[in-house]
């Protein structure tokens, strides 16, 4: 590896990572849609900004484009109050209208600005290593390494420092409130460190990638883990191997590394939404196909345990009674006799002692849907395994 | 008896895109009552509860908590939302729920440490429910995530109990085990104010009630106020309980 190569794939991981964190956060408040027009808006901010530096790694620049960020959060949530209309609809009028005056400025002058839409779209992280940090003559790496860098830190340092206020005020704004903590102040500055990471991003992965960085890796983590810290850390993890994967495929392919980037971020999610363990989507299937299944069996069990009458235990009787077709019958016989719940003998059914304990456990939970009642089910019984 | 005031609510009116939800309510809830707030839906209800919690700014008016302002008092109040307003999806298990209940006290940027966790894992206990601590949220029955909210609220270890709806989609047991909670608390000398839909059971659970619909009914005690002219005059058709004293 030359160590352009290793600058292009630190600064891809540092910006996946940058973007992970208020992800994560944006997603739990069912905010991705935000990310997008922060995204797009801040392009106006980042021409003009453009305009009074002349570089895109300017401080300046990234301060003057996340208050654009901020200034489309607070124009959806000023426009969603009225009433008149609702939040995605504010999202969909007010980004692009910033996003449109970017691109006017930036197509009005083309020929002294050197910013093109492409760039801005998608970004170029394999220019990134031209543009160097010098320092007396030092040469300290690329600038942009440096950048992020530093939008990484502060985001880590605010996570460390706000976590608690973080969580709190993203899972229970009202408790927030009434315990002092200022849930306006936290959304702001989430809104703040998306804005700012946002544009750090921009130069490498462009307007609409970095939407892929920020929402795809909590999406996924958010389906692998029940816990929050895990899930930040996941995102995390998810971000640098879909960075460092990317980029050796665009090596490969000869491609854009942010369409690379992106491309892994998907068939990554497209796997974890199927193969998740609990909550993915086979996983979800399989538990849906087995509780239809136990629902059966538990009715059927009833309907032996109301009916004494060997005319109502006969096998043939069952399709009339319980009006199922001969397979679906079938399978629930053979769970039944599997598990030792019942006996056949010469075609009529009867429960065993172990099928009508287990029949009155089922009914005693379903009549007093108590909590006591369906520990002890759990393990043998998927279907009460909520 | 001369008893302290906990809540002193004044002239508060509360409106919604200037739709006034709660017209000029005068309040003075006596400190060690176990209070309901009843009134038809969309009679300001949780609204009265969020506005005393600062949560909703009134468009006049003020709240006094032990005669000062919300603020200054915080520490003194813990509420329970309705189980509703929050996504039980949300990543977490029961313990750090009830943890939450500790940040007031901690204040900014201070973590939770041993003694929090003691704290919650004392107020699960008192709850039952000490053996789901480790338990994802959205994986407890509707009861369980009340009573999660409950013990959240009783580690605030506060004076004043605001719960908005804590009794709704719980079962029999549940109700029971709550209200007992309740009881205990007010035994203690706390004060407790609940949003309550269930008429039935006012008498047998509340000592205070105080009837709500946009503007104040009445408010006192439930052997004086809890009648029929009452009911009426709140849901405006000629209601009738039965009312066992």
């Amino acid at each position: 590896m030359t160590s352009a190569q290793i600058e292009i794939q630190l600064i891809a991981s540092l910006v996946a990572m940058a973007c992970a964190i208020p992800g994560t956060f944006l997603v739990l408040r069912k905010m991705a849609m935000i990310s997008d027009a922060i995204s797009h808006s801040i392009l106006p901010g980042i021409v003009v900004g453009f305009f009074l530096t002349e570089d895109l790694n300017s401080p300046w620049l990234i301060l003057l484009a996340a208050l654009t960020g901020l200034i489309t959060v607070f124009l959806v949530e000023f426009i969603q109050k009225t009433g008149l209309v609702k939040e995605d609809t504010a999202i969909g009028l007010v980004f692009p209208a910033l996003f449109s005056i970017g691109v006017i400025l930036i197509a009005k002058n083309a020929n002294d600005v050197h910013l093109d839409i492409d760039a801005v779209l998608l970004g170029e992280l394999a220019f990134a290593p031209f543009d160097r940090l010098l320092l007396n003559g030092a040469d300290l790496g690329p600038k942009s390494l440096w950048v992020i860098g530093a939008i990484l830190v502060l985001t880590v340092a605010l996570l460390f420092t706000f976590f608690k206020e973080l969580k709190l005020s993203t899972f229970d704004k009202g408790l927030a409130t009434s315990l002092g903590f200022s849930p306006v102040i936290m959304h702001y500055s989430l809104m703040g460190v998306a804005s700012v990471t946002t544009v750090g991003a921009f130069d490498a992965v462009g307007a609409i990638l970095v939407v892929a960085l920020m929402i795809a890796p909590a999406a996924m983590a958010y389906l692998l883990t029940n816990d929050l810290k895990k899930m930040l850390l996941l995102s995390v993890i998810f971000g640098v191997v879909s960075a460092i994967t990317g980029y050796w495929i665009a090596h490969w392919l000869d491609a854009s590394i942010a369409g690379s980037m992106t491309s892994v971020l998907g068939i990554l999610f497209l796997l974890v939404y199927l193969f998740a363990p609990s909550k993915g989507l086979i996983s979800v299937l399989y538990r849906q196909k087995r509780q239809k299944v136990e629902v059966h069996l538990l009715t059927f069990l009833l309907h032996l345990q109301n009916h004494e009458e060997e005319s109502e235990r006969h096998v043939k009787h069952l399709n009339e009674h319980i009006n199922w077709r001969e397979v679906r019958s079938k399978s629930v016989l053979d769970l039944a006799s599997k598990n030792n719940m019942i006996v056949i003998e010469d075609q009529i059914i009867s429960l065993t002692p172990k099928g009508k304990e287990f029949t009155s456990e089922a009914i005693k939970y379903i009549m007093t849907n108590k909590s006591s009642a369906i520990e002890e089910m759990k393990d043998r019984f998927f279907l009460f395994r909520g | 008896m001369k008893q302290n005031i906990a809540i002193t609510v004044d002239d508060l009116t509360v409106a919604y895109n200037y739709k006034p939800v709660l017209w000029d309510i005068d309040l003075a809830i006596p400190e060690g009552v176990l209070m309901a707030i009843v009134g038809p839906n969309g009679a300001g209800k949780s609204t009265l509860i969020k506005s005393i919690l600062d949560i909703i700014k009134p468009i006049a008016g003020s709240v006094k908590i032990f005669d000062k302002s919300y603020k200054e008092q915080h520490k003194l109040v813990a509420y329970v939302p309705q189980k509703g307003s929050v996504d039980w999806d949300f990543p977490t298990t029961a313990l750090d729920v009830v943890m939450m209940g500790t940040y007031g006290s901690l204040g900014w940027i201070k973590r939770p440490g041993q003694k929090q966790k003691k704290e919650a894992l004392e107020a699960l206990e008192k709850v039952g429910m000490l053996e789901f601590k480790s338990r994802q949220i959205s994986q407890l029955s509707g009861g369980q995530q009340q009573r999660i909210f409950l013990a959240r609220a009783l580690v605030q270890k506060a004076s004043i109990y605001l719960m908005d709806e804590p009794f709704q989609g719980v079962d029999a047991t549940t109700e029971k085990a709550i209200i007992n909670i309740l009881k205990e608390l007010r035994k203690a000398g706390k004060t407790v104010i609940v949003v309550h839909h269930d008429l039935q059971t006012v008498p047998e659970y509340f000592d205070w009630v105080t009837f709500l619909n946009v503007k104040k009914i009445a408010t006192g005690p439930v052997k004086d106020i809890f009648n029929d002219d009452n009911l009426t005059k709140t849901y405006g058709i000629n209601y009738k309980v039965s009312v066992q004293q």
